[in-house]
Formats: structure tokens, sequence, C-alpha cells
């Protein structure tokens, strides 16, 4: 592969202040739970279901908690005393309190063996149905033959489950390895998860676990047809990050949005709120074995692609330090980053390729996932065709892990089935063309290409040094990334954020822990 | 010599026809899938789809296999069914664009003083690719947007913005124009929402003291006329088209009071 020279003192300055700077936070995030977290770890022992009136039980726990100011001590504590005190499981305990017959406030205290012995069962029970779905994506994909190049992914988003699944089958016989099901607009603002099998949704289909579940076996049925393992990705963003993580563990998703900042960018969620989210959710994900993605591609949705690269850049740093500190290994960070350029701009392939490929080297133990052009896509679906040709053409030169395949008709509607047909065909034919290209060539020393590199480094390191000194939170009110400002104490969600009392307890994040404890 | 041809490449306005190659050929390309299996009767199914669509002397020219139960065509054809393009009305905003300098001076010079903008996508819509084109500073495709206007203060709300947020924000800051964007359009989800900002600053009594105007990926004028904004502006406007509209647009209603 073509590689560049790229400035690799500048390398290890950024990386060490994106690790300060995360450490820093990690600080704050670790004297504090919230509302979802601990939603997510009631479903973890197997709260379930909604009442009459659809609010989900492990809503209905944490609501009573919070009422009776008992949230700090961990809703783990008191579910056990509760399970240890009356006899009854987690579930049928959350039905009485959401009956109003059971009272977390005024619970005896529960035989201390018992309830140790009760809280291990109940972590056990969740840590091997996890390590069992793990189990089985393993002895899938060694069932089938070793997998070559990116891994193409494809996004379903029709609103209805079903005909999402009849969409996602078809594209993967098309040849796509990671089905991606695009959440309907506004499920982030959500404080909570829907439940059940779902037909209605605007641009996109709601996260449920059924959802979760219905297309889990629709993949595994085209997978063992196609003899390939077919890949399911979702969305842990929102004000629910860590549940969906929990629903995507149980149900055996193989790859999650997971973006320790694009909610407090993008939906205007509470810095504080995203950040410990963030923090679960991805100790979820890798005990679960799923790979997350990063999501700054969307930066350059708003900001411009080539003057703003380097916070791309900059954040792809930070998300790295952030997911190390939350035990994901480098092999499940999977960090994006998009082809947005003006096409009108002169000499935008070099500077394509020069960053693509950068992100390439600098990451060079994660994984990389390229997005395709968006912003600059007409509804001239001729030129479109075109265009995703040449990001095509970038992510084969640079290697990407991930090939998110662009569509024709981006910017006019949801795709049609055809669409998606046509970009997979689009992406192999580039693949296949440009096949040991790369391999051939080499950067100018020196040259346009480095130059470029090694400038948005140099400026993804100096905005990393200033975030060291102004600290993350002063970073954010600035309008750094994206051109977007937030407050450290605006935005939504703020409320449900939780300082741990003395005595709190998520066992699940020692559980969790793929280094026995240890802080990377 | 060529006058005959010369007479031939003339278009007959009365008797439109789509141009192939040759005036009045009629040829068409259109591409579809149908939900059956590949093959020959697929084939003269999406033969049969051509023919319901008025084409005559069709043609697949491509058949692929999407799925086992679906198959996309691409099929050529002729149309033959004329359209009097003498007899077409068209709703357009139908003024000529002026540049930022010549809106910002215009604006200094007739009006004297800032206009004030609020935009916001509105509703459950997250995306903000519309409205950031035509208020961000930076603009697009080299089109600056209003952030950079000298003569505009330009606030954009952004997304998922509620109707009472982005009205009770227009009459609290007395703003001048308000755009509403929307992106999201899957099932008519856009038609809802901008009815009830309309709804909503007509509750207020306020409707005629702001130029409300709406933009989005499937937003005509005529759309936008139709549901009780001052103008819509679909895809391929950029934000000089909307600030020469709204300057026209407050300078005609002052000229009515």
């Amino acid at each position: 592969m073509a590689t560049l020279r790229l400035n690799e003192d500048y390398i290890e300055r950024a990386r060490a202040a994106a690790g300060a700077v995360a450490a820093e936070t990690q600080r704050f995030i670790d004297r504090h739970t919230t509302v979802s977290t601990e939603r997510a770890i009631l479903r973890l022992i197997g709260i379930d279901g909604v009442t009459e009136q659809d609010v989900p039980y492990a809503n209905v726990v944490i609501d009573h908690l919070v009422e009776h100011e008992l949230i700090g001590y961990g809703a783990f504590n008191l579910l056990v005393d509760a399970v240890v005190t009356t006899g009854l499981t987690p579930q049928a305990a959350a039905e009485q309190i959401g009956r109003g017959e059971l009272d977390l406030s005024a619970l005896p205290q529960a035989d201390s063996v018992l309830r140790a012995r009760k809280a291990d069962e109940l972590v056990a029970a969740a840590v091997s149905r996890i390590k069992k779905n793990r189990e089985t994506r393993t002895e899938r994909l060694a069932s089938y033959p070793e997998e070559k190049g990116a891994l193409t992914y494809v996004i379903v988003a029709t609103g209805n489950i079903y005909e999402d699944i009849a969409q996602a089958k078809a594209v993967a016989r098309q040849g796509a390895d990671i089905i991606s099901v695009i959440r309907t607009t506004a499920q982030s603002l959500l404080d909570y998860v829907p439940y059940g099998a779902t037909t209605e949704g605007f641009g996109g289909t709601m996260a449920t676990q059924e959802n979760f579940r219905l297309m889990r076996a629709a993949l595994d049925e085209v997978s063992d047809e196609l003899g390939r393992y077919v890949r399911l990705c979702n969305f842990c963003s929102g004000l629910c990050m860590p549940e969906i993580a929990v629903m995507g563990a149980l149900e055996r998703l193989d790859v999650m949005l997971n973006d320790a900042l694009y909610g407090i960018l993008f939906r205007d969620i509470n810095m504080k709120r995203t950040l410990i989210d963030q923090y679960f959710s991805r100790r979820v994900n890798a005990f679960a074995g799923i790979m997350i993605n990063t999501g700054e591609d969307n930066y350059l949705t708003t900001a411009d692609a080539f003057e703003e690269a380097h916070t791309v850049l900059a954040s792809q740093f930070l998300n790295e330090q952030f997911a190390l500190l939350a035990g994901v290994p480098h092999e499940l960070i999977g960090l994006g980053h998009a082809f947005e350029m003006d096409p009108a701009r002169a000499g935008t392939f070099l500077l394509e390729w020069a960053q693509a490929q950068a992100v390439r080297q600098i990451f060079h133990r994660s994984k990389v996932k390229y997005m395709p052009p968006t912003k600059y896509m007409t509804g001239n679906i001729f030129k479109g065709y075109i265009q995703n040709a040449m990001f095509n053409s970038v992510a084969t030169l640079s290697n990407q892990d991930i090939h998110l395949v662009g569509m024709l008709t981006e910017a006019i509607h949801t795709p049609f089935m055809s669409d998606r047909a046509l970009a997979l065909d689009n992406a192999k034919y580039i693949e296949t063309t440009l096949d040991g290209l790369s391999d051939e060539l080499q950067f100018v020393p020196g040259g346009k290409a480095e130059q470029r590199a090694n400038h948005v480094l140099e400026a993804a390191m100096n905005l990393l040094l200033g975030m060291q000194k102004a600290g993350l939170y002063n970073t954010l009110a600035q309008g750094t990334f994206a051109g977007i400002k937030r407050r450290e104490d605006g935005g939504k969600g703020l409320d449900g954020v939780v300082t741990k009392r003395e005595g709190y307890v998520n066992p699940f994040d020692r559980a969790f822990d793929l280094k026995g404890g240890q802080r990377v | 010599m060529s006058d005959s041809r010369h007479e031939a490449s003339k278009a007959d306005l009365t008797r439109l026809l789509p141009y192939g190659d040759t005036m009045n050929d009629g040829k068409v390309q259109v591409s579809f899938s149908l939900p059956v299996e590949a093959g020959e009767k697929a084939k003269a199914a999406a033969l049969q789809v051509a023919a319901g669509m008025g084409l005559t002397e069709t043609q697949v020219t491509h058949q692929q296999v999407l799925d086992p139960n679906f198959t996309f065509f691409v099929v050529y054809g002729k149309m033959n069914r004329p359209v009097d393009y003498t007899a077409i009305r068209v709703q357009s905003v139908g003024t000529e664009t002026r540049s930022m300098d010549e809106n910002d001076r215009l604006i200094e010079a007739k009006i004297g003083r800032k206009l004030k903008v609020i935009g916001a996508s509105c509703g459950t819509d997250a995306h903000t690719v519309g409205i950031d084109a035509i208020m961000n500073m930076k603009g697009y495709a080299g089109h600056y947007g209003m952030e950079r206007y000298r003569m505009l203060e330009a606030v954009n709300m952004g997304s998922q913005i509620s109707a009472e947020q982005l009205v009770r924000t227009a009459i609290q800051e007395q703003a001048d124009i308000v755009l509403v964007s929307q992106t999201v359009t899957q099932k008519d989800a856009h038609l809802g929402i901008l009815t009830e900002v309309v709804d909503l600053f007509e509750a207020e009594g306020v409707r005629d003291r702001v130029i409300l105007i709406c933009g989005g990926a499937r937003i005509s004028h005529e759309l936008a006329r139709e549901l009780g904004y001052d103008a819509g502006f679909g895809p391929g406007f950029f934000a000089d088209d909307v600030v020469t509209f709204a300057v026209d647009c407050w300078l005609s209603m002052k000229n009515r009071t």
C-alpha cells in the first residue's frame, strides 16, 4: 500500500493530549451514573416489557428510585434487596413496583450472605447469556470461509421492521456484509426504549429489542444460505446509549454506532449525560464483542471538509482514548470519517486520499470506517454515481476496513432496493479493477499529499493540546467541532445525571472488564 | 442545403415530446424493479409496465436479479403523448436574484436597519443540511449563507425544534423573516409540521408581521403557497435567492401599509 511519511512526533503528542483529556473526563465519569445506565443494569438482570400505558418496566423502577432519592445507591443494590426479601424475580418485583404494591424505600434489611449469593447469580446469568452470543458469533465466523477485503456496509430504513427484513436479505444476497438499520428520526431524544416489533417510523425504524431479534434471526438465515456471516448494526446514540448497548449484546448485534461526542453536538444532549452514558455503553459493547463505530463523518455535513479536516482527526483521537478507557480493545474500535469535499474544488481526489490514508496509518491498530459523499449529492443520480465511484476508489486505495457504500439517490429519498444493488456493483467493480494498484504507487516524498496530511495532523495536535489546557467542556462550548456550541449545563438529559453515593454498585462494570480489572 | 434539417430541428411547442437525439423522437429511459423472479416472463411484464406508461417501441436493455423475488430493469421507449407547452402556467418565486452585496446595500438604503431572520429544522426532523446551507456563514456551493450578510441578523435554531418553540422565539425576537426547513418527507411527514407552524402564527395573530418561507428536498413554491407560506424553495436555491425574495416581499408589504 502506498504510504505517507507522517510526523510521528505529532501523532504521539496528539494521542497523549487526547489521552489526558479523556483521563480527566473519566475522573468525572467514575463518580457518576445516569438513569439510562441504571436502566441498562435492570435490563441485564432480566427486567423487560412495558406497562399497560407502554412505559418500560426499567423506567418504572428507575423513576421510583429517583422519586425516593435512592438512585444514587444504584438500582442493582435495591433490586437485589427486593428480590432477596420478597422472593420475587426482578421482573415480578418491577411489575409490583409498577402497580404500587412494592416500595423499595421501605424494604427490610436483607441477609448479607443471601444477598451476595443472589447478586452473583443475577450477574452470572447476564454474563453467561452475552458470552454465549459472543461464542455463537465466533463459531459462525469460523464455520464460513475467511473474509477478505473491506466489509461493505449498507443501510436499510423503511420504518417497518418486516419491510426492512425483506430489503436486508436482498442486499445481503447482493453482497453486503454489514446491514445497518437506521433509527426513526427523534428516537435519540426519547428517554426510554420503545417495546416490541414496530411497523411505523420516519426515515428509519425504531430500535427495539424485538426488532433486533427479528433482524438477527433473518440475517442468520441468509448467512446460512450464503455461506458467510452477515453482520447487524444499530445505534447506541441518544439518551439511551447504555440500554441500547445491552439490547444489542442480548440479541447478538455485531456493530454499533457509539460516539463519545455525537449526541452532544448533533442532538443537543447534555455533555455530562452523554459522556457518562458512552462509558458504560462501550463497556457493554466491548464485552459482547461488538465493534463500535464513531460518527466523525457527521462533522463534515455541517463543517467544511477541507477547512475542518483536523477536527475530524482530533475527534478520532478522543474517541479512541475514551474507548480504550472503557475497555474496548483496538480491534473493536471502528473510527469514522468521510469523503465530503466540495467537488467543485480542484484536486480534491488527492486531498481526500491523503486524509483517508493518514487516518488509516495513524489508527493502524484500530478499524477505520469510511463514509460516502452526502453533502454535495444533488439529485443528479448520474453525477452521484460518479461521486460514489471516486469515493470507492479512495476507499480501495487506502484500504479502509468498513466501506459504507453510497447511494446514487442520496439527497432524494430513502434508497430503492435497486439503488443498493447499483451501489454494491459500483464498489465491487472498483475494488476489482483497482486491485493491486496501491502497491505499485508511492506518494512523492514531501509532495502535496504528505504536506496536506501533516498539515491536518499538526492542526489536530494543536487543537488537542489546546483542549488539554482548556478542558473538554470549554472546548465544546467554543464551537470547535462542527461549528456547534454546547454549554456544560445545557442540552437534554442533564436531570438524568446522578452522583454515586457511598455503597453504590454496578457489578457489571467489573464483570464486563475484558482486562480483568485493569484500566488500560 | 440543410433547410429541411433546420426546419426539422425546431420544436413544436404545442406538441412537445421528449428529445433523445432527434426532434420529436419521444425517447425516454426509465428504470424500476418488479417484485418477481427474473426471466423471460419478468421481462414481458417490464415491457407491459412500460406500455402502461404510454411508451411504445420499448426495449429492455438491462435485467438484473436483486433477490430471488425482485428484478431490476432499464427500459427504453418512445413517448407518444405530446404536451402543449404554450398552455402551461406555473407559479414561481420569479424574482431576479441579487448578490449578497446588492441585497445588503438594498436593505441598508430602503430599510435602514438589519432584518432579523430565524430559521429551524422543525418537528422531529434532525437533518440540518438544508437550513445550514442557507443560513451558516459558509453557505453552500460558493453562495455565502445568511450569517455572512452585513444587513441580516441570522439565528439558526438547528434541528428538532417544535413549531411552538419556533413561533415563540420568532415573536420574542421580533423576527422579520422565518425559515422552516423540512428534509424528511417519508410518508409526507413534512406537511403536518409545515401546516402547524402557519396555524400557530395565525393563532397568535402575527402571521402578517413575518415573511414565512419554507424549504426542503420536496418543497415547491406552489406547495408552499398552498400551505400558507409566502414562498417555498426546493433544491437548487441558495441564500441569495431566499434573501432576494424576502427583501422584495418586505418592501412590498411596507408599500401596502
